[in-house]
């Protein structure tokens, strides 16, 4: 099972051609995902020869479909090509879109979500995000491969290294799902989307939620948590720290007053009912204590 | 609608990185570009280009602090003048004023107009509902934070659709919600509504992420102006629109953050003594907070800054990463912190002993120990270059909360 992504899942690389596209897609191979073709407008019908495996290109989405019967997309083009790619991935009908890109603007993004929304039939994750990875499954983005195993946890974060980092903190118990949403101020799937899914999943037994300040996506989500979560979660906001005013680097990493401090969101985690760790090694230690109790 | 959700998505407290604010002229220039009616003006850097400015409107002006702040003409930053004269008066006393840490450097002379109602109109980015919104009310004149507070139902809230956008049948929508007729005659109406259109028509033709103007005013024979605009563009559109080049503001007050902007690194000086590289704004500010926690047992000290090096850093960001860093005085020890992703930790390490050399080399002494930290991509490797180095104020720890005590402690016998 997992959630949105399984051994079943047949991928294909939008900007496969390119040079970060090929070094992941090498690297997704590597850990066991079905890669079924690569999308380069113009490149259809080359062949691209990977250490275990040869994939073909086509020029369209609905091409790569027809032939491969695939399922999600894995978008790393650039910022400028991204919002066609979405789009045509959402024409093609495909249930999921992984938009690894970073630096898309946010018109472009409001306008694929809206998009997406419409049609119906297809979910985001990110952009600007590093993925998501059933271990041992699939791995549909930059997420490493080779720092974590198969388990019970689900991860659901903001944050791309922090996901890396909780997964080779809790290396020894292993993970579902763990689905980084990114940082962005719009975002295709979000961490209720997430909790929702774990909470349905019955291969995943307690969940990881990582925040960051700024917004109120976490506040949310803990409101989500007490109305609709009876599996455990364990909760860590990274920014406890940083001062008032300063804006630390993610698009809505900011904090101005009290809302959307790490303080106030660490609050209403626990407010319902979510552990909340100070630090990532003391998250992982409150997440192993309550999976050894079960 | 909950209170606290229409508070965190108002303008003011929605900031982004990626984010360029403008200040009142440059909003009004666009607003110009797109047809959105306003008074004639011109910028001055002095008090007598003021003067000038006057002289050619040839009515009573406003001189207008051009900071990006809110609360300027409470802090004194506005004025009228009748005169020419009395313009460069002004300009005198504004300019070099610090308003809330802001220092103007440069004043808006425009014409002053006779104001009949005040309105406040806005087109943002809804994070929390993944759209865009458009705010408005009749009520002008007070600050819109008060406003939206204190009555919430006098300021309309209406979700704009990135589809379909705002024609003229939505700009309607969006005037009756905000009972713009109960308080202006139907001619006024329909001139805010055509100023939304035009309004609109900036927010998505300049990629902003913010236009707001505050007040839209009408004047005694009915002419809708918008008196006072500030506008946010997403510097990640910048590929479609180079003359928004001019807008970035690559000035920062602080010299070690100036410099880093110079290298397109994304650091913020902090006021502690522990210098901090990672990558991933997560993984640093959760440094951030472990070095703090680890600082509390060594004498309270603390992060001296922020540093995101970022996905896929090579080895010159490292190596220009640690020279800003080891330039700060306050600087004792430093924490590099990395869990390679797509990051490869070798090509981290590289960077680690090629800033080493490149600060040795320009003959300066390098004695601020370093606690490297590396997991992930090649993690193996890169630890392995690092030994293989043998430089002595290089030290490797295993796990983040081990490296964060061992960087705190360099630091409290450094001082």
């Amino acid at each position: 099972m997992a959630i949105f992504l399984n051994d079943k899942s047949k991928v294909i690389v939008a900007g496969m051609t390119g040079s970060e596209g090929s070094k992941h897609t090498q690297r997704m191979i590597t850990s066991g995902t079905q890669i079924v073709g690569g999308v380069t407008p113009g490149k259809g019908g080359q062949k691209v020869d990977f250490a275990g495996a040869t994939v073909p290109v086509f020029s369209s989405v609905s091409e790569a479909v027809a032939e491969t019967g695939a399922d999600v997309s894995v978008v790393f083009v650039p910022p400028k090509f991204a919002k066609a790619a979405v789009i045509e991935a959402i024409d093609a009908r495909l249930p999921l879109v992984v938009v690894i890109t970073e630096g898309i603007p946010v018109h472009d993004t409001a306008g694929f979500f809206a998009y997406a929304q419409q049609a119906g039939t297809t979910r985001i994750i990110g952009p600007n995000c590093p993925g998501l990875i059933s271990p041992g499954r699939s791995n549909a983005g930059i997420i490493p491969a080779d720092i974590t195993k198969p388990g019970r946890i689900g991860l659901v974060s903001k944050s791309g290294t922090l996901t890396y980092q909780m997964m080779y903190e809790l290396r020894d118990i292993g993970f579902s799902t763990a689905v980084g949403i990114g940082g962005d101020p719009v975002i295709g799937t979000t961490h209720i989307d997430c909790l929702q899914a774990f909470q349905d999943d019955p291969e995943t037994d307690a969940i990881v939620m990582i925040g960051e300040i700024g917004g109120d996506a976490e506040e949310r989500a803990a409101d989500y948590v007490a109305a609709h979560i009876t599996k455990p979660v364990v909760g860590y906001v990274a920014g406890f720290t940083a001062p008032e005013g300063k804006t630390m680097g993610h698009a809505g990493a900011i904090i101005s007053g009290s809302a959307g401090t790490a303080q106030a969101k660490k609050e209403a985690l626990e407010s319902a009912g979510v552990q909340v760790g100070k630090t990532p090694s003391e998250t992982a230690r409150l997440m192993r204590e309550l999976m050894q109790s079960h | 609608m909950a209170l606290d959700t229409l508070i965190v998505t108002l303008p003011s407290r929605s900031k982004d990185v990626t984010r360029v604010d403008l200040m009142e002229y440059q909003a009004k220039e666009l607003f110009t570009a797109h047809g959105v009616p306003g008074l004639p003006g011109s910028t001055a850097d002095d008090p007598d280009g003021a003067r000038a400015a006057a002289e050619q409107i040839g009515t009573t002006v406003v001189v207008k602090a051009q900071v990006k702040t809110g609360g300027r003409g409470k802090a004194g930053g506005v004025k009228l003048a009748e005169t020419p004269d009395e313009a460069k008066e002004k300009a005198e006393a504004i300019l070099g004023l610090d308003i809330k840490g802001h220092v103007v450097k440069r004043v808006l002379v425009t014409e002053a107009t006779d104001i009949e109602a005040e309105y406040y109109v806005s087109f943002l980015l809804d994070r929390a509902n993944r759209t865009f919104l458009a705010m408005a009310s009749a009520e002008g004149g007070m600050e819109i934070e008060q406003l939206a507070v204190e009555r919430p139902e006098a300021l309309a809230r209406v979700p704009v659709d990135p589809i379909a956008g705002v024609d003229e049948a939505k700009a309607r929508e969006i005037v009756e919600q905000g009972n713009f007729a109960a308080f202006a005659p139907p001619v006024v109406v329909d001139a805010i509504a055509g100023v939304l259109v035009k309004l609109w028509d900036v927010f998505v033709n300049e990629d902003a992420t913010l236009v707001e103007v505050n007040p839209l005013v009408r004047t005694p024979d009915d002419m809708v102006l918008a008196i006072d605009g500030k506008v946010s563009l997403d510097e990640n559109a910048s590929f479609r629109h180079p003359d928004h080049e001019a807008y970035v503001d690559k000035d920062a007050d602080d010299p070690l953050e100036r410099a880093a902007k110079e290298k397109d690194l994304n650091y913020v000086k902090l006021d502690g003594e522990v210098g901090i590289i990672g990558n991933g704004a997560g993984l640093v500010m959760s440094t951030l907070d472990v070095v703090a926690y680890a600082g509390e047992e060594f004498g309270g000290v603390r992060p001296a800054n922020f540093l995101d090096i970022g996905g896929g850093a090579s080895a010159g960001v490292m190596a220009n990463g640690l020279e800003i860093i080891l330039s700060d005085p306050a600087v004792r020890s430093v924490f590099v912190n990395v869990f390679g992703g797509i990051t490869a930790c070798d090509a981290v390490a590289n960077g680690i002993i090629a800033a080493i050399e490149m600060l040795k080399g320009r003959g300066e002494s390098i004695d601020k120990p370093l606690v490297v930290r590396l997991d992930g991509n090649n993690a193996r490797e890169g630890r392995r270059i690092l030994q293989e180095a043998e430089h002595d104020i290089v030290e490797l720890v295993d796990t983040m909360d081990d490296a964060a005590r061992r960087v705190a402690e360099l630091a409290a016998q450094g001082a």
